[in-house]
């Protein structure tokens, strides 16, 4: 995808090579997509208003990166609270977890046979169990590749923040992913209970 | 050698490179000797494929991109 927008482009030329990719971090962030369209579009508005004092236009995919994650920051800062409160197990594994409650006793490849039961709609479905700070740090790092002090930027936290959140997400992920398997009855929970 | 425990912790940021040098001789030894972690790291890889796999599947609605394209056109022409 083209990253550069040439500090002559306007508004429209910028932003609208981005679309397609801007969609697929909403969606994953908002996990529907009603949800990812009305973000986006408060994104772009937003995208709109800071455009004229926008300096650096030679990284428009970067910079509307940051106005889509600060937009769905500001969304769901009301959870932030009460997520920083929940628990996370931190000691949880799942790969141990996987090896250890056998789910398909017959198989060689346990644990690509338990990821083989998530399609897309469920991946979404997981992730959206995720606190939403987890959530942004585990999507934008780990799907997108940006660095935690990027992350950072993005949601005006400090990067020791970010590194927290990335830990303490993929533990959530991890927990998250067993338990949906285990509560929408995608493995054998007769092998599980033993 | 450092622990499988403190192994399994950093194979996340291993698969980033978002380690230290020293940190990732360190995992690189262990990697050598413990199969229990590679693994382990094998399977990191596949749960951050399963995570990348949702949003390029999709694609942008056309009705949506429609919406989109004329939302964008009216903010540029209202500039």
């Amino acid at each position: 995808m083209a990253e550069a927008a040439g500090p002559g482009l306007g508004y429209e030329e910028c932003v609208r090579p981005h679309l397609d990719y801007l969609y697929g971090v909403a969606l994953r962030l908002c996990g529907n997509r009603t949800a990812a369209e009305d973000l986006l579009q408060d994104a772009l508005l937003r995208a709109f208003r800071a455009f004229r004092s926008l300096r650096d236009r030679e990284h428009p995919r970067r910079w509307l990166t940051r106005v889509l994650t600060s937009a769905f920051y500001d969304r769901v800062r009301m959870e932030l609270n009460d997520a920083l409160h929940r628990s996370v197990e931190e000691d949880f594994d799942l790969f141990d977890k996987i090896a250890e409650e056998d789910p398909f006793p017959y198989s060689d490849r346990v644990h690509l046979d338990f990821l083989e039961l998530f399609d897309d709609a469920r991946i979404l479905e997981v992730l959206q169990g995720l606190a939403p700070q987890h959530r942004v740090a585990v999507i934008l790092a780990y799907v997108y590749g940006f660095t935690a002090r990027e992350i950072g930027e993005f949601t005006g936290r400090p990067v020791g923040t970010v590194l927290s959140w990335l830990h303490r997400g993929r533990k959530q992920l991890e927990r998250e992913l067993w338990e949906h398997a285990v509560s929408h009855h995608l493995i054998d929970r007769g092998a599980v209970g033993r | 050698m450092i622990s499988c425990r403190e192994a399994v912790a950093r194979l996340w940021a291993y698969l980033d490179r978002n380690l230290e040098r020293l940190q990732e001789q360190e995992l690189e030894e262990h990697l050598g000797l413990c199969r229990h972690c590679c693994g382990e790291l094998e399977f990191a890889r596949h749960v951050r494929a399963l995570l990348q796999r949702p949003g390029a599947a999709v694609e942008l609605p056309t009705e949506t991109r429609a919406k989109l394209e004329d939302f964008i056109r009216q903010l540029g022409g209202g500039a």
